[in-house]
């Protein structure tokens, strides 16, 4: 029976790792369907009044005050909007209706400043936030692989290397080197942040895989592949990574959490994705202005939506580790 | 000691290739939106950047040789003097809450782990896992919002002149936050370092000669248990001194962790290029200790 077959039926049997599974499994169904379309894809229709109190607290709590502070159309500069007809006029030709855009006084969760339901603009959230864990996470684990497999399976100048990159690396610390690079790179976007986020990401995978492959290479099984003639990389792709996968897969999954985080506090900053996106960085960077106001919903829907997807990240990754190693406990 | 040079050689190759080579030319951000030719020459000449690469690294090994990074781009403040007025504040803060947050972690994961497979610790293990996925911005704009401007407890955010008035006055807040952070993930991997010990023969042994529960954790294990973590808590130090910025930024405690987001937000580069240089040399200095330290306290241990 294979490594895999016996990890996946300990996992099966471990209740808070199939449940926190199922949970990882449901938060990437519907970031592939937000990324697809199928779901939130008005998330920027202005469905909603402004600061659109949750359906359960009914219209009347909150909603004079938030009225109050904004009446009137959000960007009047103390001028006529010199479209405003023609906008009506296109908006009423696409709906088909008679012009009169009803906004809705409450949303089921609430709404944001200019709107917007909470719960959409969380769907669209938890769709970045998991491309740049995932993304970013594959490749901070894709260069840490594979220097660590050069490093540890080659030894001598390339080992001197890679251990000097990655102290050179670890001795700024992670939070500053991002923002450092940050900096120098002044441009926002959900690419750059997994650039940015993979590239400085890579070093914790590398030291692991380094010992691995230090482990590994003097194995009988690598000494008998050497015997039929394998060459260097076919032992070093072939033979040691899949008896070093779990590792990897671990980490990964750890790695999808850090990032998830990280990104989270770069777009807050603004140093993250691009205005026109959301994600739970961005939504929280709304959120001190609106708790002023009294105005809850959007951090509480961002911060459900985040505590929910990294909790069960996090559980889901200790159940794979003790599921592929049932040595630690 | 010596493989500190090449480290640091690395860390000054990767801030120079970062700022001089990635980050485009000053000069443009420095001239502003109006920049005549003329201007931006001047600016180029005086950084030093109409010099071929290998100029401009040695000028920057200059500066690091002699800590002068010049000034500051946005305030024309020396960064020299940046760092020795933000360097006070930071400490106000960091200090308490480094102490705070390791005798409470420490005391919790003794009881976590004397407790191992029980309710209690499975319960307080998921709690820290929820409470480290939910996003240090989150605790810091609860707490701030609820303790300080609802309830009046604390102040909102500022700074005094002394350091009673900070410590007792701007500083508790923001300690308070840092302390609820930080102890989850510190619970967990100190269980995980009492753990490793509780297992161990000279446990069975203080146990079979008689000694009270409480004489052996609190003597001999936690003895043991104690080492990693207070190399744990010195590797801390560098990283928290730059990692504070969010509470520093939120409280407005004029730290150097606020210096290096407001560096990053104003495109300051000698700021920024400094910090990584300082905090880098920090790094390897506490590492190098936390060793030493680590080897005095536990003589089975033997360096490199």
């Amino acid at each position: 029976m294979s490594l895999w077959l016996l990890a996946w039926r300990r996992l099966l049997r471990d209740r808070v790792g199939v449940a926190s599974a199922a949970i990882v499994l449901a938060f990437i169904l519907i970031a592939a369907a937000s990324a697809a379309g199928f779901i939130a894809r008005d998330w920027g229709q202005e469905v909603g009044v402004s600061y659109a109190p949750p359906g359960f607290l009914g219209p009347e709590i909150e909603h004079e005050r938030a009225a109050a502070i904004t009446s009137g159309p959000q960007e009047d500069y103390g001028i006529a909007d010199p479209l405003a007809e023609e906008l009506a006029e296109i908006r009423a030709r696409l709906t088909g209706a008679a012009g009169t855009e009803a906004r809705a006084t409450t949303l089921a969760f609430g709404g944001d400043k200019w709107g917007r339901d909470v719960v959409k603009k969380a769907i669209k959230g938890t769709e970045t936030s998991l491309v740049v864990g995932l993304a970013a996470a594959t490749l901070a684990a894709f260069l840490g692989t594979l220097f660590g497999a050069l490093a540890g399976y080659h030894g001598g100048w390339l080992d001197d290397f890679f251990n000097w990159l990655y102290s050179v690396f670890t001795s700024i610390p992670y939070l500053l080197l991002v923002l450092a690079i940050a900096a120098v790179l002044n441009q926002k976007g959900v690419l750059t942040v997994i650039l940015i986020l993979g590239l400085t990401g890579w070093t914790g995978i590398f030291r692991l895989i380094r010992a691995e492959y230090l482990k590994h290479k003097v194995r009988e099984y690598v000494l008998a592949a050497d015997a039929i003639g394998a060459s260097d990389a076919r032992r070093m792709f072939a033979h040691i990574l899949p008896n070093v996968s779990h590792v990897v897969l671990v980490q990964l999954s750890l790695h999808v959490v850090l990032f998830i985080k990280s990104e989270v506090i770069l777009s807050f900053l603004g140093f993250g994705v691009g205005v026109d996106t959301v994600s739970w960085g961005s939504m929280l960077a709304e959120a001190p202005s609106e708790l002023i106001l009294g105005m809850w919903w959007q951090i509480a829907a961002a911060t459900a939506a985040m505590a929910l997807a990294v909790t069960a990240f996090s559980l889901f990754t200790d159940a794979v580790r003790d599921a592929l190693d049932p040595r630690l406990q | 000691m010596w493989q500190f040079i090449p480290t640091l050689l690395g860390v000054v190759l990767l801030v120079f290739f970062l700022f001089n080579w990635v980050g485009g030319d000053p000069a443009y951000i420095l001239a502003g939106k109006i920049a005549n030719p003329e201007r931006i020459e001047e600016i180029r000449r005086s950084l030093g950047i109409d010099q071929p690469y290998w100029v401009q690294l040695w000028i920057f090994i200059k500066q690091i040789a002699v800590a002068d990074f010049g000034a500051s781009w946005s305030t024309n403040e020396r960064v020299a003097q940046i760092f020795a007025t933000r360097l006070g504040p930071s400490l106000t803060v960091l200090l308490p809450l480094l102490i705070i947050s390791t005798v409470l972690a420490l005391a919790a994961a003794m009881l976590v782990a004397y407790y191992r497979g029980s309710l209690t610790d499975r319960a307080i293990m998921i709690g820290c896992t929820v409470g480290q996925s939910i996003s240090i911005l989150v605790y810091i704009l609860v707490f701030q919002y609820l303790l300080a401007y609802q309830l009046g407890w604390f102040p909102v955010q500022g700074w005094g002149g002394t350091l009673a008035e900070n410590l007792l006055g701007y500083a508790a807040l923001p300690i308070l936050v840092g302390v609820v952070v930080s102890l989850a993930p510190d619970i967990r991997l100190y269980r995980s370092f009492f753990l490793e010990e509780i297992n161990q023969d000279y446990v069975r042994t203080a146990r079979a000669k008689g000694l009270g529960e409480g004489r052996v954790m609190w003597l001999h294990v936690l003895r043991n248990a104690s080492i990693p973590v207070i190399t744990n808590v010195m590797t801390q130090i560098p990283g928290l001194l730059a990692g504070a910025f969010l509470i520093e930024r939120f409280f407005s405690i004029p730290g150097i962790g606020r210096e290096v987001i407001l560096a990053v937000e104003r495109s300051d580069f000698p700021v920024i290029k400094a910090v990584s240089v300082y905090v880098a040399v920090a790094t390897m200095i506490i590492n190098l200790a936390a060793d030493l330290v680590y080897r005095a306290l536990d003589p089975r241990v033997q360096l490199k």
